[in-house]
């Protein structure tokens, strides 16, 4: 039971690796790939143009942004809840995060676009509240508790006796977690981390309702910007034998490969830090 | 039995609204016509699936509560997804009938073997927030805005703040008018906000004084502000009459030539009833 269902979900992986390569396989064949992985998008350009550039520079730069910002919240969280914080607390903390994590995607997207995008635009004279920055902050509470809850399970599965010997050894519950505890979970940190990079990554709908959405290389964090991910679901919708339909495919084989690549890599490093 | 008795409760209600005013004449007329086309529906059961141009819905919806009040056994679903989808799902034959608010593209018709109905003109407008003072616009200056080459609501006669841009995506029939009649196919800034439907951009102009955008006329109310364009008023009777010039068709599309219930449904909408309903929807019906 357990072997198929390991059998059936690579098989499932293999073959969407499979079918974006198909898809592509006219611009990889005739290597214009490169071109439309480094093009800028100008469709009604003459003449016209229909790169991914700037919509992968987007990408990388929202989940990056995002991880940055949440990674450092989520840490503080879960050491909160595995003895920094008040003890009455802890709990709610917990339980409050776990809540956090059910909420479904276009809730936060619809908030963000009634409250901070208005809040963004007030703030700063000159933009229109949509854009990169408003995105990054929407993504990083979205993946907040998804990071939050990976290090607060690995910090609870940890043997008790490590506790024990801190407590006996005369440190403290922070000091615990900074010297010995975290240093011990980091394997859970790393898991939170690549977690949180790839929805940051493969979010679509906090992207098209926060972003703005214009296919355009980021001149500043206030800039309005495309994702790869919003800019397959923009495009989906385009006759299907437009040349605009066919970067979908680019798109999507590019943003594949990304989400692999950042994984593999950094449980590569991972596991070198461990050995 | 309960849904009898509604039916029956609807059918009293009905008769009350019509009872009463002054122009019972006229209502009862339409009802009287209404029944008389629903009668095309007798005897025929199963659904019609409906996709694509989000300018159309208000009108399928219509058509369909009305049909599937007096004939359970029909079930017609409406969904949205642009003109494109539209397109897309009736060619790879996920639904009955395609929308689009743009005519078929050659490719389109040669791979799937599409066949277009219209039934409507719809016009599409520039749109500003209900407190800003720009109350008029000429072609020029809407070009230059939207190519981002005027920036200041001041060099338009408004508030000396920027001009936030919004525009709709590849996929949109209502861009593809608007950029090929509106703005004589001028450059679209790519700076510009890009929103996925005409609900969505009503949203965002409508929260957004400094918002410049453009929707589908039917979408026009309260919310939203169309300046003149050229000293056109922005109105139904002037895009139907061709004064004002920024105009398109509303398709309904299928894959052959349609039968049965899709066949009946088109003849509904395309004929004098649907009329009554893309009027009610603030578009023009196509003339029969």
């Amino acid at each position: 039971m357990a072997a198929a269902a390991a059998w059936m979900t690579a098989a499932a992986v293999v073959a969407v690796l499979l079918f974006l390569v198909a898809s592509a396989w006219p611009l990889l064949a005739s290597g214009r790939i490169l071109t439309a992985w480094t093009g800028g998008w100008h469709p009604y350009a003459q003449p016209p143009s229909y790169g991914v550039g700037p919509m992968i520079l987007v990408s990388v730069l929202m989940a990056a942004g995002a991880v940055t910002v949440a990674f450092p919240l989520a840490l503080g969280l879960a050491a909160f809840a595995h003895g920094v914080g008040p003890r009455p607390l802890r709990r709610p903390v917990q339980g409050l995060v776990r809540l956090m994590a059910g909420i479904p995607t276009v809730v936060y997207g619809f908030v963000a676009v009634m409250v901070l995008v208005p809040f963004m635009r007030h703030s700063f004279a000159g933009t229109t509240g949509f854009g990169l920055l408003p995105a990054i902050l929407t993504l990083s509470l979205l993946i907040l508790p998804t990071m939050v809850l990976v290090i607060d399970a690995r910090l609870g599965r940890q043997d008790q006796a490590w506790v024990v010997a801190c407590r006996s050894l005369g440190m403290n519950h922070s000091q615990a977690l900074e010297r010995v505890l975290l240093p011990r979970a980091r394997a859970g940190l790393v898991a939170a981390a690549v977690l949180g990079i790839s929805r940051a990554l493969g979010d679509t709908l906090v992207a098209l309702m926060v972003a703005g959405n214009a296919a355009q290389a980021p001149g500043g964090w206030l800039d309005s910007v495309r994702s790869l991910t919003a800019h397959i679901a923009l495009v989906l919708a385009t006759d299907t034998f437009s040349p605009e339909y066919r970067s979908v495919a680019a798109a999507g084989l590019f943003l594949f490969l990304l989400t692999g690549g950042i994984t593999l890599l950094i449980r590569r490093l991972a596991a070198g830090g461990e050995a | 039995m309960a849904r009898f008795r509604l039916i029956l409760c609807a059918c009293a209600v009905l008769m009350l609204v019509a009872g009463c005013g002054g122009k019972d004449d006229n209502t009862a007329e339409t009802t009287h016509q209404q029944q008389g086309a629903l009668a095309a529906f007798e005897g025929l059961s199963g659904t019609v699936n409906i996709a694509g141009g989000t300018a159309h819905i208000p009108v399928m919806e219509k058509a369909a509560r009305a049909i599937m009040t007096a004939y359970p056994g029909i079930t017609i679903t409406v969904a949205g997804g642009g003109s494109g989808v539209g397109a897309q799902k009736v060619g790879e034959g996920l639904v009955e009938i395609g929308n689009t608010g743009r005519p078929l593209s050659q490719e389109e018709i040669d791979n799937y073997g599409l066949v277009s109905f219209p039934f409507a003109v719809d016009g599409v407008c520039a749109v500003v927030h209900p407190d800003n003072p720009v109350g008029e616009l000429s072609s020029e200056q809407l070009q230059k805005a939207f190519a981002g080459e005027i920036t200041s609501w001041k060099d338009l006669g408004g508030a000396d703040a920027p001009i936030h841009l919004f525009s709709r995506d590849e996929a949109s029939g209502t861009r593809k008018v608007f950029w090929k009649k509106g703005l004589n196919k001028g450059a679209i800034a790519e700076g510009a906000n890009i929103v996925a439907s005409n609900g969505a951009m009503k949203t965002a102009v409508s929260q957004d004084p400094q918002a410049l955008g453009y929707v589908s006329v039917g979408h026009l109310d309260a919310s939203l502000k169309a300046p003149s364009l050229d000293g056109v008023e922005v109105t139904q009777a002037n895009a139907a009459s061709g004064v004002y010039p920024v105009t398109r068709k509303l398709f309904m599309n299928t894959k052959g030539q349609p039968t049965g219930l899709t066949r009946a449904f088109i003849d509904f909408v395309t004929g004098p009833e649907g009329a009554v309903f893309v009027q009610e929807s603030g578009y023009i019906p196509l003339g029969k």
